[in-house]
């Protein structure tokens, strides 16, 4: 961690879904503060509310109440539109199954997010061969997904995550569908980006190996934060 | 760039899928495009018609002939250029199985009249000359074999007997719209013949052909002709060629009707399966098009996907099925010449080929890309792994 900058603030934040008349509370009452650089995990068991925590904070799902605020950017007032806008620039997605498009190539997949921007076509590329180059994937860019092993799919992820230069990352469940091996390189690799180039990483794990790479562990359970005590490592 | 790139790479992730659904537009697009083409078979003397030519009839009905002494009243009606006449004879050539029109008319005016019809001056000269020669169309001509000279026997219907022709000229159409498919003689022949045979019906015509000095007053001059017969014993009823021939139609209207629905049936039944298809296909990559929307592509840009492939796949079976239409045409005009002489694709034809695939492939797209946009980002991604 860099410095105490927050550039994640969530203030009350609370969240449910409705399953006919049935209203499922997902998260109660929330408030947290994410400094810039730290590489934070959230853990808890399966329905505790992890991913929709980190759905909120990505701009891919709308809170019922509460504040999230992104780099001075309060994400909650933000129009569909808006939003897609906003994550386009602010946040890299790496998800457990890589959700690469099969019929593009390693190259062209770490493009995508690129397309949105007003960059020329020679911009573009180095930009998508800065990023392979990051996460060692140059040899392999003109590959597609099917050509590739499960991690070397995870890295191609993080190359898109990462190509816009977003100013958070979001992970959920990063290694889950990985062999213990690249699971490790995975989470070297995004150890590497807080590290080295001041990611902020924010991740959901069941793996408590995964959960140990991170600064810091915020557990969730039944929507509610810290319900066990916060570990550092 | 990548987007187009996207579409077709796209198309062609389940290459059986999209194999089939093309073939199936294609043969859509075939089906409609020959039965629109059946269509304009049936309306092509309509279209060939000209509007500075009448024609006068007996208006009680078709079958009932006129007098041969009207011509000269007609001609003197104000407005009226030139008038010939003929009779329908209806003959057998060999065979029942072998129809096409074959009538009698007053030759010199009625080619007059006709300018679509091409003789080579020495062949129409000949005609002219021999009251028993005959003139028939290139296509007919070389259905049967015929040549220059060649006797051809009809067996009459109406006009009992075998009856025997000298071909003496072979005509073409001035352009493909022009029926090279009709067998005509001299009406002076007939009405010799007919003079000793069935005295009762000779000098009598079936229909007198009018050509008027200025196509704008048409309508007045058929009105005059119609006038000129009123309370005669033989009333007239005189109608633009267009009218005349559209009044043939008419009696197959249902036939005609028909047609046109199953073409737009057709066109419904390829609809639901290219539907079906995009709404497979859009079912599978929903976590796709959620990953998308997380990298920050809008509903224009995942609507754009879904439309594209279908547009591609649905456009790819179209132009197939519009490029197989014309040798399948052509068989059809070769097999079905008798029934319909002019089997041209018209343009508009292909024009609604491209609308249809075009229909089918916007309405194919509507349901999987609304589907596409609605679901929500979480509900999207849920559904990978």
């Amino acid at each position: 961690m860099n410095n105490e900058i927050n550039i994640v603030e969530i203030r009350n934040l609370s969240k449910s879904y409705r399953r006919g008349n049935l209203v499922i509370p997902v998260l109660n009452n929330i408030s947290l503060d994410i400094k810039e650089g730290e590489f934070l995990a959230f853990m808890g068991p399966s329905g505790s509310g992890k991913t929709t925590l980190l759905n909120l904070i990505a701009g891919i799902d709308k809170a019922d109440s509460g504040s999230i605020t992104v780099k001075g950017v309060e994400i909650t007032n933000l129009s569909e539109s808006e939003l897609a806008e906003w994550r386009a620039s602010n946040v890299g997605f790496i998800f457990q199954f890589y959700n690469l498009i099969p019929v593009l190539t390693a190259f062209e997949n770490v493009e995508l997010p690129l397309l949105l921007s007003k960059l020329s076509k020679t911009e573009r590329r180095e930009h998508v061969e800065m990023a392979l180059k990051v996460v060692n994937l140059s040899n392999r860019m003109y590959h597609r997904p099917g050509q590739l092993s499960g991690g070397q799919q995870q890295r191609v992820a993080i190359a898109r995550a990462i190509v816009t230069d977003p100013a958070i990352l979001v992970a959920d469940e990063p290694t889950g569908d990985l062999d213990r091996t690249s699971a490790e390189d995975i989470l070297n690799l995004m150890e590497q980006l807080v590290d080295q180039l001041n990611k902020t990483i924010i991740m959901v794990t069941h793996d408590p190996r995964a959960a140990r790479k991170a600064h810091h562990i915020k557990y969730l359970d039944k929507g509610i934060l810290n319900a066990r005590p916060q570990i550092d490592f | 760039m990548h987007v187009l790139k996207l579409i077709f790479r796209n198309s062609l992730r389940h290459k059986l899928r999209t194999i089939l659904t093309v073939l199936g537009v294609t043969i859509a697009i075939l089906s409609f495009g020959l039965l629109r083409t059946v269509i304009s078979a049936w309306y092509a003397g309509v279209e060939a018609s000209s509007a500075s030519r009448l024609v006068t009839r007996n208006a009680v009905s078709l079958t009932f002939p006129l007098p041969l002494s009207y011509k000269e009243k007609i001609r003197q009606i104000e407005g009226v250029k030139s008038v010939s006449y003929g009779s329908w004879f209806g003959g057998i050539y060999i065979d029942e199985k072998n129809f096409f029109a074959n009538y009698a008319l007053e030759a010199e005016h009625y080619l007059d009249i006709y300018p679509e019809f091409i003789i080579p001056p020495e062949q129409k000269e000949a005609f002219l000359r021999d009251r028993k020669s005959a003139v028939a169309g290139k296509k007919l001509a070389d259905k049967y074999g015929w040549k220059i000279g060649d006797i051809i026997t009809l067996k009459g219907t109406i006009y009992p007997g075998n009856w025997e022709f000298v071909l003496k000229a072979i005509y073409k159409g001035r352009d493909n719209t022009v029926d090279e498919t009709a067998f005509f003689f001299h009406w002076a022949y007939l009405n010799e013949i007919v003079k000793k045979i069935a005295p009762q019906r000779a000098d009598q015509v079936g229909w007198y052909m009018v050509e008027v000095k200025n196509p704008d007053h048409a309508a007045e001059v058929a009105v005059r002709i119609d006038q000129a017969f009123k309370n005669s014993l033989a009333e007239t009823l005189t109608e633009t060629e267009k009218a005349f021939q559209l009044g043939f139609i008419s009696m197959t209207e249902a036939i005609v009707i028909a047609i046109k629905l199953v073409s737009f049936v057709v066109i419904f039944i390829i609809m639901a399966v290219v539907a079906n298809t995009m709404a497979m296909t859009a079912r599978e990559r929903i976590g796709e098009y959620a990953v998308f929307k997380t990298l920050g592509f809008g509903g224009f840009h995942i609507s754009g996907l879904i439309f594209g492939e279908s547009i591609v796949i649905t456009m790819t079976g179209t132009v197939i099925g519009m490029v197989l239409t014309f040798p399948v045409a052509k068989v059809f005009a070769s097999e079905l010449s008798t029934y319909f002489p002019i089997f041209i694709i018209e343009p508009e034809t292909l024009y609604m080929d491209i609308a249809a695939g075009l229909i089918v492939a916007l309405m194919a797209g509507i349901f999987p890309a609304w589907r596409a946009i609605k679901i929500s980002i979480a509900d999207g991604l849920r559904r990978i792994g």
